[in-house]
C-alpha cells in the first residue's frame, strides 16, 4: 500500500519542532505499525538523512517502551501497544500523523522520544513491599484467594508506557499510580505500608505535575492493557482513608 | 591451569553452605566505603543491585532502556521453575538439578547448577513476599504448570506474562534502594568499556544516549548483568535493542567468553512473514502443554495445504503426524526445546511444512478445547493467543497455530568461577551475559530461575569475600588509565562516524544474521562453517569501510547506537563459528550433521568434548585462543539423553 507520513520532527528537547511529511510506498499489511517506519527509516538512511527517532524495544507489546500519538490516539486505534499494532488496521492511501506523547511530565528528548522518568519517581516515592532480600516467610504462608490474586494481577499488568497520561485532556498520571496502588492494597502482603503509599505516590504524582483527573475515562479506554478505572476509585478510597488517619505524622 | 572454576570442596549438596561458611564477610560498618557497579537491570542487575544496596554497598546501576523496568527480562512469558515440591509429585533439589544437567546434555558445571537448584525454593518465597502476583489454585496456594524437559510440575507463572511481573518485583526492590540513595540510576546509559587498573576491574566507560556525553565510573568491582546476544543473528526473540557490547568489551579486556556456539533455538515461535520482518514473537512453551504438534503424514497433503486446496481443520486425523507424540512417547510435545526444534526442522526439510514458505508446523489446540472448554484455555494463554491472532490475523481458538523454530536464548557467555567471578579479577557476570549453568541447552523456566538466583542469592555472598579481600581503601577516579579508555571510545565513535559510507548499519546486520542462522544455525557443518567465517572476515571489513552512520555524537542518535552494536556482532559472530568448529560433537543446541545418531540424535563426545571452551581474545586481528575448563560429573551419570 501507498501511505502518507506526516511525522514529528523535533532535533532535541530545546529546538521548536515540526511536522514533516514523508511519501511511502510499497507497504503490506502484515508489516507491523513499527516494521513500517523502519522501512521509512531505512529509506532516510540511506539518502543519509536523520531517521526518525522512536523508542521501542520488545515488539510485544509487554516493555511498554514504545510510544506513538497515532491519528489523535495514543498507540493509534486498536487498544493495544504501537508494536502490537499492524497495518491491516490502515487503507491505501491513508494519511497517518504522528506525534510523540504530549503532556508537561513528559518532556520530547527528540522527534518522539519523551522523557518517562517521572514514572519511575512516582514507583520510587512507595511502590514496593519494603522487604529485604532473603529472610521472608515460605511463599505458602501466605494464602490468597484466587479471585483477589487475579485481580491483583489484573492491575499489576501496567506496563508503564503512560498511554493514560497522553490520552487525558488533563495529562492524568491517575490510571498508572492507582495500578500500582491498586496491586500491592489487595494484597496481605500490601497492608503495612498501605496508608502511607497511597499518600506519598500521588504528593510525587503531583510533584511531576501531572494534571488532576476528572474522571473522562479517556486513559482507561485507551490503555493497551486495559487497565480498569475502578484503580481509580480504590486509590481515590485508600488516600482518602490515609488522610483521616495518616501514618504519615 | 589458566582457569581455576573455585569449586568448594565436598559432597555437591554440602558445596554452598559450606561456602557461605568460608567466605570472608564485610563488617556491616564497612559496607558503605565500597562502591558498585552493576550494569544491567533485568532480573539479574535488578535483584543484584537491589540486594547490595540493602546489604550497605553504595550500588551505580545502568540500563540502556529509558527505563529500569523495560529490560529484555519483561518479556519472558512462561514461567520460573523452582524445586519446592508443592504438587507433591516428587520433585527435589536433586531432581532439579538432575533434569538441569541433564537437559543441559551434560556440559554445565554441577556444582553451580546444584546451587541454582538448591537456592530456587528462596526465591518464590522472595518474589511473593514483594507482592508477586503468581498463580493461585482456588485455596488460595499457588498453582504450578509443567514445562518442557521434565516429568513433574514445577514452573510457577503469572498467566503469560511470568518476566513481567518478576522483573517488576525486582524493579520496585530497586526503587525502593533508589529512594533510600543506596542506588543511584542511570537509565538511557550505555556502557562502552570496562577499566582495568593493575589487572583488577575499576571501572567502566559509558556514553550518555541523549547527550552523547562520554564519562568514567569508579567502583571497586563491575557486575556485568547485561542479557544474551541472541541478536548477532539480527532476527530472534530477543528486544531490538538486546547487545553483546559490554560483555564483548569486557572479553577484549581479558573476560575469557564461554561456549560461544551454544544457542537455543526455541521451537515455537510465529513464522517469519517476509523481508520487513524486524523481530520474532515467541509463543510460550507452557503452550506445548495443551497443544499438540503436528504436519500432514504425507508431502502431498502438505502441498495441498499450502495451494490452499484444504484447511487444516479438514484434514481428517489419520492423515496427521503428530510427530514428537510418535517419537517421543514418554515425554510427547513436551521433549526439550533442542530436539523439539530439530524435529520441526526436520518435517519441514522433507517438504511437510504448513504454511506458503514451507517452514511452519502446527500447534493444534482442538482436541484441548473439546476437553477442558475454550474458557479454560483463554484463562491459562489468553494473552498469547491474542498476541498470535494480533500478529497473524488469524484465530487460534478455532483454526491452529503455525510455528516455526527461531532463535531464542544464548548458553554462552562470559566464562565465570563458582564465585560468577570472570577471568579478570572484580569483573562479575550475572544471568544470561555468563555461560554458567545451562550446559549446551537451557530448560524452559530456567533462565529467569538463574537470573534471580545470581542476583538475590548468590552474588550478595561471592561478592563480600572480594570485597573484604580487597579492602575498602576507595578507587582513584582520577587514574590515568580512566581517561585512556575514553579516549579509546571516543575515537572508535569518531571512526564510525567519519565512514561516510553507502550502506546502512541494517544491512551488514541482517546480511550477518543470514550467515550465522545458515551456517550456525539449527544445524551446522565444518565445511558450512568454514565457508562462514570467511563471509563474516569480509563483511566486517566491508562494515568499516563502507557502513554510513548518520548524524553526530552529541546527540541522540539511534543509527550510532546500533552501530556500536553490530561492530562487536560482527566479531563475535566469528568467534561462535570458532566454537561450533571446534567441537566436533553435537550436544544440545550445538548440531554438527557429522555427529548424530541413526535416528538423528545429537551424537556426544565426552571422551574429547566434556570440556567448557573458554576463549581468551589475544589481539586485534589475531585467532582466538582457546582454553578448557574439564567438566566432572559426580553425582549425575552420563548417558545418552532419551526422551522417549
Ligand atoms: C520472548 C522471551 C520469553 C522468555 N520466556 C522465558 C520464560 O518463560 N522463562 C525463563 O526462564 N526464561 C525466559 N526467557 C529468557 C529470559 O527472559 C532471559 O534469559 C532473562 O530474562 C535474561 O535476564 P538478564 O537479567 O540476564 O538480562 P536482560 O533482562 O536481558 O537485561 C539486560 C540488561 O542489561 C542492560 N544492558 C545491556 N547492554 C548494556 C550496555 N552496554 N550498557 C548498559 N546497559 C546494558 C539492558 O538495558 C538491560 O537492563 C525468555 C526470553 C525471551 C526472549
Ligand atoms: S495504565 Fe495503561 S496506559 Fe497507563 S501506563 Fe499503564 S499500561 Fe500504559
Ligand atoms: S516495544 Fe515494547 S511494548 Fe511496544
Amino acid at each position: 500500500m501507498k501511505l502518507t507520513i506526516k511525522v514529528w520532527r523535533q532535533k532535541n528537547a530545546a529546538d521548536k519542532g515540526g511536522f514533516v511529511t514523508y511519501p511511502l510506498d510499497g507497504i503490506s499489511t502484515d508489516m507491523s505499525f513499527l516494521e513500517m517506519m523502519d522501512v521509512l527509516n531505512e529509506e532516510l538512511s540511506e539518502k543519509g538523512e536523520d531517521p526518525i527517532h522512536f523508542d521501542h524495544d520488545c515488539r510485544e507489546g509487554i516493555c511498554g517502551m514504545c510510544s506513538l500519538y497515532i491519528n489523535g490516539k495514543p498507540h493509534g486505534p486498536l487498544q493495544t501497544t504501537t508494536c502490537q499494532l499492524h497495518m491491516r488496521s490502515f487503507s491505501d492511501g491513508e494519511t497517518i500523523t504522528i506525534e510523540p506523547w504530549r503532556a508537561a511530565a513528559f518532556p520530547v528528548v527528540k522527534d518522539l522520544v519523551v522523557d518517562r522518568g517521572a514514572f519511575d519517581r512516582i514507583i520510587q516515592a512507595g511502590g514496593y513491599v519494603s522487604v529485604n532480600t532473603g529472610g521472608v516467610p515460605d511463599a505458602n504462608e501466605i494464602p490468597i484467594p484466587k479471585v483477589v490474586a487475579d485481580e491483583a494481577f489484573d492491575a499489576a499488568t501496567c506496563i508503564g508506557c503512560g498511554a493514560c497520561v497522553a490520552a487525558c485532556k488533563n495529562a492524568s498520571a491517575m490510571l498508572f499510580t492507582s495500578a500500582k496502588v491498586s496491586q500491592l492494597a489487595m494484597l496481605p502482603q500490601g497492608q503495612v505500608e498501605r496508608k502511607s503509599r497511597a499518600e506519598k505516590m500521588i504528593a510525587q504524582m503531583d510533584a511531576e505535575g501531572f494534571g488532576a483527573c476528572t474522571n473522562t475515562g479517556a486513559c482507561s479506554a485507551e490503555c493497551p492493557k486495559g487497565i480498569s478505572l475502578t484503580n481509580i476509585a480504590r486509590m481515590n478510597r485508600e488516600y482518602f482513608s490515609a488522610a483521616v488517619s495518616s501514618d504519615n505524622v | 591451569m589458566i582457569l581455576d572454576s573455585k569449586i568448594p570442596a565436598g559432597p555437591v549438596a554440602e558445596k554452598w553452605t559450606n561456602h557461605k561458611f568460608s567466605s570472608k564477610l564485610v563488617n556491616p560498618a564497612n559496607k558503605r566505603k565500597y562502591d558498585v557497579i552493576v550494569v544491567g537491570t533485568g532480573l539479574a542487575g535488578a535483584s543484584a543491585a537491589a540486594s547490595l544496596a540493602e546489604l550497605g554497598y553504595n550500588v551505580k546501576a545502568f540500563c540502556f532502556q529509558d527505563s529500569p523496568r523495560r529490560a529484555h527480562s519483561i518479556a519472558a512469558q512462561g514461567g520460573i521453575n523452582a524445586a519446592k515440591n508443592y504438587q507433591n509429585d516428587g520433585d527435589s533439589v536433586f531432581r532439579l538439578f538432575y533434569d538441569t544437567v541433564k537437559g543441559g546434555d551434560y556440559r554445565a558445571r554441577e556444582a553451580n547448577v546444584y546451587r541454582l537448584a538448591e537456592v530456587s525454593v528462596n526465591i518464590i518465597d522472595q518474589c511473593v513476599a514483594q507482592g508477586v502476583p503468581f498463580a493461585r489454585e482456588y485455596g488460595g496456594l499457588l498453582a504450578n504448570r509443567s514445562f518442557g524437559g521434565a516429568q513433574v510440575s514445577r514452573t510457577f507463572y503469572a498467566r503469560g506474562q511470568t518476566g513481567q511481573q518478576l522483573l517488576l518485583g525486582a524493579y520496585s526492590a530497586l526503587s525502593r534502594q533508589v529512594a533510600n540513595g543506596k542506588v543511584k540510576l542511570y537509565p538511557r546509559t550505555e556502557m562502552m568499556d570496562l577499566v582495568k587498573i593493575d589487572g583488577e576491574a575499576k571501572g567502566i566507560v559509558t556514553r550518555n544516549l541523549i547527550t552523547g556525553a562520554i564519562e568514567t565510573h569508579a567502583a571497586h568491582a563491575v557486575l556485568l548483568c547485561t542479557g544474551g546476544y541472541g541478536n548477532v543473528f539480527f532476527l530472534s526473540t530477543n528486544a531490538m535493542g538486546s547487545n553483546v557490547t559490554a560483555a564483548w568489551r569486557a572479553h577484549k579486556r581479558g573476560a575469557f567468553f564461554a561456549n560461544p556456539c551454544y544457542t537455543q533455538i526455541h521451537p515455537t515461535c510465529i513464522p517469519v512473514s517476509g523481508d520487513h520482518q524486524s523481530k520474532l514473537t515467541l509463543m510460550s512453551e507452557s503452550l506445548r502443554n495443551d497443544g499438540r504438534v503436528w504436519v500432514p503424514r504425507t508431502v502431498e497433503m502438505a502441498e495441498k495445504l499450502r495451494s490452499g486446496g484444504i484447511k487444516a481443520n479438514d484434514i481428517p486425523e489419520d492423515e496427521r503426524d503428530y510427530y514428537l507424540e510418535r517419537k517421543y512417547p514418554s515425554f510427547g510435545n513436551l521433549v526439550p526445546r533442542d530436539v523439539a526444534s530439530r524435529n520441526a526442522k526436520y518435517v519441514c526439510d522433507e517438504g511437510r511444512g504448513v504454511n506458503e514458505t514451507g517452514e511452519a508446523v502446527f500447534l493444534d489446540f482442538r482436541d484441548a478445547i473439546k476437553r477442558d472448554s475454550e474458557d479454560t484455555i483463554r484463562a491459562r494463554y489468553g494473552n498469547l493467543f491474542d498476541m498470535y491472532q494480533q500478529i497473524t490475523g488469524e484465530n487460534p481458538y478455532q483454526v491452529p497455530m503455525m510455528i516455526y523454530p527461531a532463535v531464542h536464548y544464548t548458553m554462552g557467555g562470559l566464562w565465570v568461577d563458582y564465585n560468577l567471578m570472570t577471568t579478570v579479577p572484580g569483573l562479575y557476570a550475572l544471568g544470561e551475559a555468563n555461560f554458567s549453568d545451562h550446559g549446551a541447552n537451557r530448560l524452559g523456566a530456567s533462565a529467569l530461575m538463574q537470573g534471580l538466583a545470581d542476583g538475590y542469592f548468590v552474588i550478595p555472598y561471592t561478592l563480600g569475600d572480594y570485597l573484604a579481600k580487597i579492602g575498602p581503601a576507595p578507587v582513584d577516579a582520577d587514574h590515568p588509565e580512566f581517561a585512556k579508555v575514553a579516549k579509546e571510545v571516543e575515537e572508535r565513535i569518531q571512526k564510525l562516524l567519519s565512514i561516510n559510507g553507502s550502506k546502512t548499519v541494517d544491512y551488514f546486520h541482517k546480511k550477518l544474521g543470514k550467515i550465522m542462522w545458515n551456517e550456525c544455525g539449527m544445524a551446522r557443518t565444518a565445511e558450512g562453517l568454514e565457508k562462514a567465517k570467511k563471509e563474516i572476515k569480509e563483511l566486517r571489513e566491508e562494515f568499516w569501510k563502507d557502513v554510513n552512520v548518520i548524524g553526530s555524537n552529541e546527540e541522540l542518535n539511534q543509527s550510532l547506537e546500533k552501530a556500536n552494536r553490530v561492530a562487536d556482532f560482527l566479531e563475535l559472530g566469528e568467534l561462535m563459528i570458532d566454537d561450533a568448529y571446534d567441537r566436533n560433537e553435537s550436544c544440545g543446541g550445538h548440531f554438527r550433521e557429522e555427529y548424530q545418531t541413526p535416528e538423528g540424535e545429537a551424537l556426544r563426545d565426552d571422551e574429547n568434548y566434556a570440556y567448557v571452551s573458554a576463549w581468551r581474545f589475544v589481539g586485534e586481528g589475531e585467532e582466538e585462543v582457546l582454553e578448557k575448563e574439564p567438566l566432572e560429573f559426580e553425582n549425575v551419570k552420563l548417558t545418552q539423553r532419551s526422551y522417549k
